[in-house]
């Protein structure tokens, strides 16, 4: 038991750093999944992963593996098309589901391209799907510092974004902050996406965000609650993917988001709240009141 | 102190260039209860979103007296029940002009809170879900959070629809105390027998504001007639409304004066006298 569960964690230090950074990204991009499921966003967060794609291409092709300027370079791609989606959608006819898509399409095309014109496949596949066993300590210390921004902006900003998701008009009407908050959130989302590629890759950073959020809906309904328990799973999705990935000889990201996939499954089968087997299993039990 | 709680000065609100309210002016006076009517489409959650502040003005102003403080009640299909919310959590929603962003709720925001539900008959109903509310239910919460806001001017955009007798019962009984505590209260309503029986005041939209005044006379067969041939659609191509002289304007599109309707108060003590109502 001790040489399957602990001893990869204590023996290899590329294993240590792969959890840490692993249990980082949970901590912070899962509850900012919660919120991007619950104001019907989800979606959202698979196309800004891809949006980030030619920014974090651009700085892989100008100064190689490195993270600070993939890291810049998803940032500004993920910013631009969250604001150009957003100005398209306030000033034209126009939806932002048909911009954003527009605006993702473009830039998840000009990623490859950018990629495929200086690389090899290795390249544009490591940009896609990251590698969580080889996260160096500028990497580490890049997702522990979106961690804390991430953490302490959800604290502060709460009860705006409980707010701005259950009655936005409601919260125009008393406070300023709608508008704002809209935006930081969509900073927040990106910043976690750009947070997930290195260990994740672009594709996957995603389902680690998205995936422990819609798996907790079938188990509470409390936001808060619903927050914890996203970080729990995602914390045991990494844990249980990195250890199928180290015994298995599996690809590390595929295999924490496949975990993920699997609780989601489960969840969606026999959660208590609004799950499968509820209610197929006693459809005409009733309460009396 | 001035007498009007809010101010309409040759106001106009709309959406992409177009007007929804078109050149509004006058006063509702402090302590007023109104009714705001009109056809779908003739401007009545376009005024409280102006009022509100949600919406800016494209031409005029609306002036909301100084230290104010607004509740409003958006329609409820502004709302997503499917968020995981509890009742006390959408009543509590009303503490944000006292406790705002970060602010600990107190024990007294819970008193409140407690005291709003058992207001609107909701007492017990803390802990559940808000997607396991009926219609009316739900707008019963809703009046809790508006009694939290503890506010002066209050805002209800179309608080009966889809809402049982009894519950518009309850809701008017909620209405008529604010109305007694002096407070400024304006509704948007379509049900024009509650309007006549329960509102003293009535503002008749239908763009451009068709009547305002004692609710039997704004009213008036003549009146609602007028409202009805309100013409729904935008036009493309209608022509700009530009500054006629004397500081009025011209709506081309519909051939109005646009001065508003004067709305004065009254100096004798009571009900204030109004002015004859002056539309086009």
């Amino acid at each position: 038991m001790y040489d399957f569960l602990v001893a990869p964690f204590v023996e290899f230090g590329f294993m240590q750093r792969a959890l840490a950074g692993s249990l980082l990204l949970s901590l912070s991009a899962c509850p900012v999944g919660v919120f991007l499921m619950l104001r019907r966003m989800s979606l959202t967060g698979d196309a800004m992963s891809h949006a980030i794609l030619p920014g974090a291409a651009a700085g892989f092709l100008l100064y190689g593996l490195q993270i600070v300027p993939m890291t810049i370079g998803g940032l500004v791609a993920g910013a631009i098309v969250a604001v150009g989606a957003g100005a398209v959608s306030r000033f034209t006819l126009q939806k932002e589901d048909a911009s954003l898509a527009a605006f993702y399409l473009i830039s998840l095309a000009l990623g490859v391209m950018m990629v495929s014109l200086r690389g090899s496949s290795v390249d544009l596949m490591h940009v896609l799907f990251g590698t969580v066993l080889a996260l160096d300590d500028a990497a580490l210390w890049l997702i522990a510092g979106i961690a804390v921004v991430t953490l302490a902006s959800l604290a502060v900003f709460w009860r705006a974004l409980v707010a701005e998701c259950l009655d936005p008009l409601f919260l125009r009407s008393v406070s300023r902050l709608g508008p704002l908050v809209h935006f930081l959130f969509l900073g927040l989302v990106v910043l976690n996406l750009v947070g997930g590629f290195q260990a994740l890759g672009t594709l996957l950073s995603v389902g680690l965000m998205m995936l422990p959020a819609a798996a907790a809906r079938f188990w509470t309904s409390r936001v808060v609650t619903m927050a914890a328990l996203a970080v729990v799973i995602g914390i045991v999705s990494c844990l249980a993917g990195l250890l199928v990935s180290y015994h298995a000889a599996l690809p590390s990201g595929p295999a924490v988001v496949l975990i993920a996939g699997a609780i989601y499954l489960v969840s969606a089968l026999v959660g208590t709240r609004g799950a499968l087997l509820a209610r197929v299993s006693h459809p005409h039990r009733h309460r009396t009141a | 102190m001035s007498e009007a709680a809010v101010t309409f000065r040759d106001l106009t609100l709309g959406y992409s260039s177009h007007p929804a309210v078109h050149h509004l002016s006058g006063e509702v006076r402090r302590g007023s209860l109104t009714a705001v009517v009109g056809q779908n489409g003739s401007g009545k959650s376009t005024l409280l979103k102006g009022i509100v502040g949600v919406l800016k003005p494209m031409a005029g102003t609306c002036q909301v007296a100084s230290n104010s403080r607004i509740a409003y009640l958006p329609q409820q299909s502004e709302l997503d029940r499917s968020f995981p919310a509890r009742v006390v959590d959408l009543v509590s929603m009303g503490l944000w002009p006292k406790r705002g962003l970060l602010g600990r709720y107190r024990g007294e925001d819970r008193d409140a809170v407690a005291s709003a539900l058992g207001t609107v008959g909701l007492s017990g109903f803390e802990k559940r879900s808000i997607d396991t509310l009926s219609g009316g239910q739900l707008q019963r919460a809703l009046f809790a959070r508006v009694l939290v806001q503890n506010a002066d001017i209050i805002l209800l955009d179309e608080p009966f629809n889809a809402v049982d007798s009894n519950t518009v019962g309850d809701l008017l009984g909620v209405i008529k105390r604010w109305h007694s505590q002096q407070l400024t209260v304006m509704v948007v309503a379509h049900d024009l027998d509650l309007v006549r029986s329960h509102f003293p005041e009535t503002l008749l939209l239908a763009r451009r504001p068709v009547a305002w005044g004692p609710t039997a006379e704004a009213l008036s067969s003549e009146n609602l007639k007028k409202a009805r041939r309100f013409d729904e659609a935008w036009h493309d191509d209608a022509p700009w409304c530009e500054p006629a002289g004397h500081g009025g304007h011209v709506d081309h599109g519909h051939g109005h004066h646009a001065h508003g309707l004067n709305h004065s108060k009254a100096g004798s003590a009571g009900e204030p006298e109004r002015s004859p109502i002056q539309a086009a």
